[in-house]
């Protein structure tokens, strides 16, 4: 007798090797899918650990710039980042394979809440916002990005510096296998960069996590960076894995390397030259081979948010 | 065809378009023909200009350094053109520096000149090229006799210049200027000790005609 066995399972039915292999990342977007529905107004930022996730429960902000945003493209192949390289399509090139993830960020220092987080745990107090900042390289070019970010000065809240910290202090991840501009000492690695407290806690300072309402690129400073739209982008340190709060005024990295050309303060300021080049004017990235240069603003036009930080102190000599 | 007739009529014009490659690829990359300037076109404009400028100067000095080693007469028949695309290539980058990067402000230039050496020290080395360029004509090379050699003897301060203008310009990593420098001081290091070793065999020669006498 012939017994006929149904087919045994359709090939639809099977798990593709894939989606197999990324089982835990498939668990854990819908765990963080199913937890984002709950507490999407309770502000928990999550970032799926997938590469240009997209991002949800992100609020608008009344810092945004109404110009228009530099191309993601642009945004994304031209950068200054040595740990991957000191030409500006390296980072592109030599990021790819860069694992942001896992991640973890130690915060230490003058704070009652210190300790080494996981970047997950990190983020969730927090809420996210778009903020389309006007960004000013200290190379005189600029562009408009739209970053997603959290409130720096709520994370300096939430860690609750005690009344020693003066300034707050970032790392960079220092990993010469995943980074092959370390193994050149264009810079003293790791790259440090520093803001004083007031910086730090003023509204316009972001961690940003995202572009374009996607996960951040790793040539961007996955997965978390720093961004002070008034000052010079060198400013806004990337894939930061340490934050300091600290009495004294720490060391940053472009000041250790020339002090003479790169200041502590690093303010967008027209009218103080940087010693090989004018910073009266700026080339917008974008704006086609024929366009003019336009007049750079001083504090990049933030001053209405920030100038009073800068209050009776020499810009001139502070710079 | 005779081995002039050849150099004249096929190597010339062949060399002649070797030269222009770099230069059209800049226009076909600006038309994203061939490739891209990437974000910042001007600035790559300007990079690539330079770059060329600089390779080209090391490419001047390096024919007389060839020439004594191999015996290969010939490449001398190459030296003013090769000489003159060295010119050609620094006025672009002197040219998109001021008409796409100053924008054709004269107060940015005349800024730039006096505030920032590294840009007096370029556009130094291009006004001597200039001069070179203009006496390379065959009718006021012969006018000016041996003047023209020391006038050309410059050739070697544009080198110096040139090295000079990148390396003060980088921002950190001197890596490239650090090789252009390396290479100038081979190009003009072996001049120096041919020149010594040629003075040395003067001396001897000389006081062996004294013993003799």
């Amino acid at each position: 007798m012939l017994i006929r066995k149904t087919a045994d399972i359709r090939p639809s039915e099977i798990t593709s090797e894939t989606n197999y292999l990324n089982r835990r990342d498939f668990i854990r977007a819908g765990a963080i899918a199913g937890g984002s529905l709950i507490a999407a107004s309770a502000g928990a930022a999550v970032i799926p650990d997938t590469r240009q996730a997209k991002l949800s429960g992100i609020s608008k902000s009344p810092f945004s710039t109404d110009e228009a945003p530099n191309s993601f493209e642009d945004i994304s192949t031209y950068n200054n980042f040595y740990e991957f390289g000191t030409g500006k399509a390296d980072p592109f090139r030599n990021a790819q394979d860069f694992k942001p993830r896992p991640w973890t960020i130690e915060v230490s220092g003058f704070a009652e809440k210190t300790g080494t987080f996981d970047f997950d745990d990190f983020m969730k107090p927090f809420d996210l916002e778009e903020r389309i900042y006007r960004m000013r390289c200290v190379e005189a070019w600029s562009m408009v990005i739209p970053w997603v970010g959290i409130s720096l000065a709520e994370v300096v809240k939430y860690f609750r510096p005690t009344s020693k910290a003066k300034y707050v202090a970032f790392e960079t991840l220092n990993d010469k296998e995943q980074m092959p501009g370390i193994r050149r000492r264009s810079l003293d690695w790791p790259y440090r960069e520093g803001l004083t407290i007031e910086e730090a806690t003023n509204p316009l300072s972001i961690l940003a996590v995202g572009i374009y309402g996607n996960s951040i690129p790793n040539q961007n400073g996955a997965p978390i960076r720093l961004v002070t739209p008034w000052k010079y982008g060198f400013k806004g340190i990337k894939s930061i894995v340490k934050i300091n709060f600290t009495s004294s005024r720490p060391r940053t990295s472009w000041n250790m390397a020339a002090a003479n050309e790169y200041g502590f303060y690093a303010n967008v300021n027209p009218e103080v030259s940087h010693p090989r080049w004018s910073q009266a004017r700026e080339r917008r990235i974008g704006a086609g081979l024929f366009a003019d240069k336009q007049e750079t603003l001083m504090f990049n036009g933030y001053g209405e948010q920030v100038a009073h930080l800068y209050k009776g102190l020499d810009l001139r000599r502070n710079f | 065809m005779n081995t002039l007739q050849q150099i004249r009529f096929i190597w010339k014009p062949f060399i002649f378009l070797l030269c222009l490659v770099p230069a059209t690829m800049v226009v076909t990359d600006v038309f994203g023909l061939t490739g891209s300037l990437g974000a910042n076109p001007v600035e790559a404009i300007l990079d690539r200009f330079g770059n060329w400028g600089l390779r080209f100067i090391m490419i001047t000095l390096a024919i007389t350094p060839l020439r004594r080693m191999t015996g290969w007469n010939w490449l001398s028949r190459y030296r003013r053109m090769i000489g003159l695309f060295t010119f050609f290539y620094i006025a672009m980058h002197f040219t998109t520096w001021f008409v796409l990067d100053r924008d054709m402000l004269l107060s940015e230039v005349v800024e730039d000149l006096t505030k920032r050496p590294f840009i007096l020290v370029g556009f130094t080395a291009l006004l001597i090229l200039t001069a070179l360029a203009i006496t390379s004509f065959t009718a006021i090379r012969r006018r000016m006799g041996r003047r023209w050699q020391i006038l050309h003897n410059a050739v070697y301060i544009v080198g110096i210049l040139g090295v000079w203008h990148y390396w003060w310009q980088v921002k950190k990593d001197i890596t490239e200027p650090l090789i252009y420098a390396a290479v100038l001081a081979t190009l003009l290091g072996a001049r120096i000790i041919w020149r010594l070793a040629r003075r040395r065999k003067q001396r001897r020669a000389a006081l062996q005609a004294q013993v003799q006498s």
